[in-house]
């Protein structure tokens, strides 16, 4: 199938689900593009290709007032993917695979369940990253067991992926040691290269009253801004949210648990109970196109947990 | 001289800070006075207590921290407040409230299944 035949089922099933929409800071039109560039033409990718986000799966959570069908929507939503028509070239988990637990015991056995459910994934190519309901609690050591490094890198047709680990330490701190990673990671990038930073937590201080920031993230922005193309995406908020700073692009995926309130619409962080009207809704998962004709165009599109 | 001159500095900084950022309280580092009230707030898993503390307006007060378990994070970022909160380590925080209002502090030190409903308020009345 060609990516323009593709683009049509995927303008297809959004219109069949109602729910997916490309979004770009404010202006959400179907199938738009998003262009953070300003006309900057950069480096370009080397052929268009496409990834999909998935984020806070939380398996192990047991809620039925906000999801009554908590061992049944990471299943639904690994068979969403596997449906569509054309694979991506590879999967991101950005956190919070697993549902905390103080018992180490049942943290593994989460972990070792969910390795299992997503391993049914067509695509062999999934990159994985902690939330802190993974890894708080142990600094990471049950989920380098089961999922390997908390921050990597990894390259595809001329974009260098960099996964920050904003949660192995409780306090939401990246860190001096991985900020210095991180810093002699950039060196050996040039000033256009296309950089998409994949991470949990908001680097940004979104909403602090909601724990919704990392500590020392203003340092990581500060060491990407001398990079003319860098988007990040992440999770922990579970809904979609769109943020500039600077010129560095901020993407917030939806959950695959349950959703969470606009930040500070409510008194409390507390999950949005399940509408039986509309099951799913506010969950899903995105699809993130890399445009090979601009350095820094994302097209971003929002599926359902089920096919439409 | 030199102690001095840093000393004028560390002052002018904290002002033109608390100025920029809107701070509403005056965290100060200074020992307190004997006749300062002090608050004990004790944090546990997963719950502060109290779980509000009321205050007035232009009052110095110090808030004394301590964990009865685990690590937990003391924040109040409408007041530009925070510390850690280590068992066997009370924190102390001395501040002067500037403005009246209810501002909620939460545990910013992830702690397990209950730390998203980990909170409290500070009341400040005039």
């Amino acid at each position: 199938m060609s990516k323009i035949d593709r683009r049509g089922f995927i303008k297809l099933a959004g219109l069949g689900g109602g729910i997916v929409f490309a979004s770009s800071l404010g202006l959400n039109t179907l199938g738009s593009v998003l262009d953070y560039a300003n006309g900057y033409s950069g480096k370009k990718v080397e052929k268009d290709f496409y990834f999909v986000q998935l984020s806070d799966t939380h398996w192990g959570f047991s809620g039925p007032k906000v999801n009554p069908d908590a061992e049944g929507t990471l299943k639904k939503a690994v068979q969403a993917v596997n449906s569509l028509e054309e694979q991506p070239d590879f999967i991101v988990f950005t956190g919070d695979l697993t549902h905390t637990t103080d018992d180490v015991q049942v943290r593994k056995d989460r972990m070792a369940q969910f390795k299992d459910i997503v391993g049914q994934l067509k695509v062999p190519d999934v990159h994985f990253m902690a939330g802190e309901h993974d890894a708080s609690l142990d600094r990471g050591d049950a989920y380098q067991q089961f999922f390997g490094k908390l921050n990597y890198t990894f390259d595809h047709k001329g974009v260098h992926f960099i996964v920050l680990d904003n949660v192995s330490d409780p306090g939401a701190i990246v860190g001096e040691s991985q900020i210095g990673w991180l810093k002699a990671d950039l060196k050996q990038q040039k000033a256009d290269a296309r950089i998409v930073v994949l991470t949990h937590r908001p680097l940004f201080d979104l909403y602090p009253d909601w724990d919704w920031a990392t500590r020392d993230g203003s340092s990581v922005i500060e060491a990407l801004m001398p990079h003319k193309n860098v988007t990040v995406f992440y999770g922990h908020i579970h809904q979609e949210h769109h943020e500039m700073t600077g010129h560095i692009a901020h993407h917030a995926a939806k959950s695959l648990i349950f959703p969470l309130p606009a930040p500070g619409s409510m008194p409390k962080r507390q999950p949005i109970p399940w509408d039986a009207a509309e099951p799913y809704k506010g969950l899903g998962f995105r699809g993130v196109e890399a445009a090979a004709e601009s350095a820094n165009k994302y097209e971003l599109n929002e599926y359902p947990v089920q096919k439409a | 001289m030199k102690n001095r001159n840093f000393g004028v500095w560390i002052i002018n900084a904290t002002l033109v800070v608390a100025l920029m950022v809107g701070v509403s309280v005056i965290v100060l580092a200074k020992p307190k006075n004997a006749d300062e009230r002090i608050v004990a707030i004790k944090v546990k898993r997963f719950e502060y207590s109290p779980k509000e503390v009321t205050l007035k307006k232009g009052v110095p007060v110090v808030l004394q921290l301590s964990s009865l378990d685990v690590p937990h994070g003391f924040n109040l970022p409408d007041l530009n407040v925070r510390a850690d909160v280590i068992p066997g380590k009370p924190a102390k925080l001395r501040i002067v409230p500037q403005q009246t209002g209810r501002f909620v502090f939460h545990c910013d030190i992830f702690c397990g299944t209950g730390h998203e409903e980990l909170e409290g308020a500070i009341v400040v009345e005039e």
